[in-house]
């Protein structure tokens, strides 16, 4: 046992019971952990009753996995959430930050896995004795302020002085389903949604604390001496990120590269340095603020007070900095900064609720939705407007029951009952609104089938791209979120440095390129599967939904990529390379040879079933 | 080395990243040990981050209080050092420090304090090394010392009422 614990601690809320279940040592070998190793518990859980299975019910299998870096890497402190996502209806492998990954993995447990439902607001306190399920009546409707500051006390009475804890906030209790898993505050696993699915069960926070060392590892000397090298080169070449974190991009995507999302990405340009990071920092109280085991420190801790109200939030980072300002018209830093903060505490996902709200403003602005219809009176960059569409959101009060239910769905029922098509307004994929990285300059990272070929649609953490074994393919994220580290601390080190680094954890010998001819790529096909699958509410053609939101087939009307759009042809081009290149057919089905090749046999069945149902419809 | 050597701790400039604590139990305990670092990174509410350990008050009140002379004071450095032999765990030195920094830690025979590293603290090289210096070797400041043991809840406290999110 070197580096990992081969077993996972398995909750059922329904019966306040848990029990401990052994890994065969193989399955971590082969999934790794994190996002690997919560498709891998997912497929077997509910592989075979995946499409009748609602998210949000009680069959849903939530998942909080650990990965063999975490603990042992410099900015290895990830916890990856998985389940059935209310929002794609497949696996989203949705990384946070938080020392629960550390805390869970020294008690001697690789992953939590949390079936059931709750009947009363519940937490778990997990430590080395065993869990406790404890009342969180009293904790049920605070956001994350309050809560973080009740919890905290009673952390300091069980001797334990961090916050080794994930939650939700009211977002994620009223089943809101762009809400978040939260952690320090700041933190969210965002995409996927799972907040809604921690509510649905009633669970209000999970906290672990081990007083035990963490699994030894498999060559502890040269742990020693990669963990002291990993942490003198990351510092040697991070001092800029250090500095600013990623709040430079606020102003930066927008004028240099952009493609950033102005006004639900009608634009993807702007040139206002208001939103520069050197007005940003300006309201910065901690400058320097890392996670557990982060040599980097991007978080940055911003504070501002708007009407008397004080608002906490990290950054603003990009992505929220670009969802909640531009993306809605508000060019306000201050009111950007509270809008983000505002969505952190209600524990909401900014990303797709600053798609979901732009959406929504659009469709006011178009005439399509009247404001009785919406109950707001709103227009872009109305920052009191914005604000009480977040509100009814969060209660899901008349028109904020349907936004809850995010972009994708939100739209559909516009459509169905204005009886007109307004999708075209919808920049989600697959449900999944799209991260603050567009492709229409041909400037920014993602490629033109990244969002469209990926495995978690929208999810700018998890593009998809070619060539297949480079980091712009979608089994590099896999790698990282199944390590469970920093995405921005893994770019500053070599894949070959990182494998290495495995293997004297965990003694396994894992080559690079078995990492993406084998390990990621089966993951993705489980996951692809299981996207395709969907259900019971939403299932994608892979024929209509591999594809980018329609607005981004549109020329950027502004900026210096004026006229520039996405070539159709070029997508579909690029589209057919791709599923040739990772195994998968003509749907994107992951076809028999690879299905054998991956030692995923039980998939076949499955995936030809898939074949079937699309080549006779 | 300084002269009586001692760790500053500027909590403006501390990330929070514990990579100190890691340092310390790679360096003890040979192990990734949280629990068992002499140093460690309390954060109680996110954001406001403590670095904390012992000060070597100049009067020893733990090494005064241990029944079985476990603890003594290493001259040259003025570090409080445990004889694993002769501590029975009883826990009066935790209670006689006035910041409650000796910990006693399931799995370890002795309770445990920071030794200063023998003059070359681990914790204050990896912080240089991240670069963050929040940690600095310098010299003993004497009984000013004693002013950083401000209970990490009393400064958690102010923060948060500075900063509006408390009354």
């Amino acid at each position: 046992m070197s580096g990992v614990n081969y077993r996972y601690l398995e909750v059922d809320l329904s019966r306040c019971s848990y029990r401990v279940v052994e890994l065969p040592r193989r399955v971590l070998r082969d999934y790794l952990g994190g996002r690997g190793l919560g498709t891998y518990i997912l497929w077997r859980e509910l592989g075979r009753e995946w499409g009748d299975v609602d998210p949000l019910s009680p069959r849903n299998v939530l998942v909080m996995a650990t990965g063999p870096l975490t603990g042992y890497f410099p900015g290895g402190s990830k916890l990856i959430v998985t389940g059935k996502s209310p929002l794609s209806n497949g696996v989203v492998g949705s990384a946070v930050s938080t020392d629960l990954s550390v805390e869970l993995k020294a008690c001697g447990y690789d992953a939590l896995v949390i079936k059931g439902a709750s009947k009363d607001p519940t937490y778990l306190l997990i430590t080395d004795e065993g869990i406790e399920f404890r009342d969180a009546s009293k904790l049920w409707g605070l956001g994350g302020t309050e809560l973080i500051k009740s919890l905290s006390r009673e952390l300091v009475d069980l001797g334990i002085y961090s916050l080794p804890m994930v939650y939700i906030g009211p977002a994620g209790e009223s089943l809101v389903r762009v809400a978040a898993v939260m952690s320090k505050l700041t933190h969210a696993a965002g995409y996927g949604g799972y907040g809604a699915v921690m509510g649905s069960k009633k669970l209000k926070a999970v906290i672990a604390k081990s007083r035990k060392p963490l699994p030894k590892v498999a060559n502890s000397s040269k742990v020693k001496e990669l963990w002291y090298r990993v942490i003198e080169s990351v510092a040697k070449k991070v001092s800029e990120f250090r500095m600013w974190g990623t709040s430079p991009a606020v102003w930066r995507v927008g004028a240099v590269t952009s493609s950033e999302p102005v006004m639900n990405w009608r634009e993807e340009w702007h040139d206002r340095r208001e939103l520069s990071h050197n007005v940003l920092s300006s309201f910065w109280v901690r400058k320097v603020w890392s996670d557990w085991s982060c040599p980097i420190g991007c978080m940055k801790l911003c504070r501002v007070v708007i009407n008397g109200e004080t608002y906490l939030t990290d950054g603003p980072d990009y992505e929220l900095g670009a969802y909640l300002g531009p993306n809605l018209g508000i060019f306000n830093p201050e009111e950007l900064a509270a809008l983000s903060g505002l969505i952190d505490d209600l524990g909401l996902c900014g990303i797709q609720v600053g798609n979901t709200l732009g959406l929504v403003l659009e469709l006011l602005s178009e005439g399509v939705l009247t404001k009785d219809e919406v109950g707001v009176d709103v227009s872009w960059g109305d920052f009191r407007g914005v604000k009480e569409l977040i509100e009814l959101m969060v209660r899901r009060v008349g028109f904020g029951r349907l936004m809850g239910e995010g972009t994708y769905r939100l739209a559909k029922e516009v459509s169905r009952v204005k009886g007109r098509d307004v999708m075209k307004y919808a920049v989600q994929v697959k449900g999944i609104g799209v991260g603050a990285h567009g492709v229409r300059s041909g400037k920014d990272y993602p490629q033109p089938i990244a969002y469209a070929a990926s495995v978690q649609g929208g999810d700018h953490t998890s593009v998809a791209g070619l060539p297949l074994k480079s980091r712009n393919s979608e089994a590099w994220r896999v790698l990282i979120d199944s390590l469970g580290i920093c995405m921005f601390v893994a770019y500053q080190v070599s894949d070959e440095e990182l494998i290495n680094y495995l293997n004297a954890v965990t003694g396994w010998f894992v080559s690079t390129d078995e990492v993406y001819e084998v390990i990621a790529p089966r993951v993705l096909a489980i996951q692809r599967v299981l996207l395709l699958i969907g259900g019971p509410d939403v299932r994608w053609d892979p024929r209509v939904d591999d594809d980018n939101p329609p607005r981004f087939y549109e020329p950027l009307p502004t900026g210096p990529y004026r006229g520039s759009k996405v070539d159709r042809e070029e997508v579909r081009k690029a589209l057919r390379e791709y599923y040739y290149s990772i195994g998968w057919d003509e749907y994107g089905i992951p076809t028999e040879e690879t299905l054998r090749k991956l030692g995923l046999n039980e998939l076949i069945p499955i995936a030809n079933e898939l074949r079937k149902g699309l080549s006779t419809t | 080395m300084p002269e009586r050597p001692w760790i500053l701790r500027d909590y403006s400039l501390c990330s929070g990243c514990g990579l100190c604590e890691i340092a310390c139990s790679l360096r003890h305990e040979g192990t990734f040990w949280r629990e068992a670092s002499r140093v460690r990174v309390i954060e109680l509410f996110p954001g406001v981050t403590i670095p904390y350990m012992c000060v070597q008050c100049p009067d020893y009140p733990c090494v005064k209080s241990c029944p079985t002379g476990a603890l003594k004071v290493r001259e040259d450095l003025g570090a409080v050092v445990v004889d694993e032999g002769l501590c029975t765990l009883c826990g009066k030195c935790v209670n006689a420090c006035p910041g409650k920094v000796p910990k006693v830690v399931k799995g370890k025979s002795s309770v445990i304090i920071c030794d200063l590293c023998g003059g070359d603290p681990e914790c204050v090289k990896v912080c240089e090394l991240v670069g963050f210096k929040a940690l600095k070797l310098t010299k003993h400041p004497g009984e000013a010392v004693k002013s950083y043991l401000v209970s990490p809840e009393v400064i958690t406290k102010y923060y948060l009422r500075s900063w509006g999110v408390d009354s």
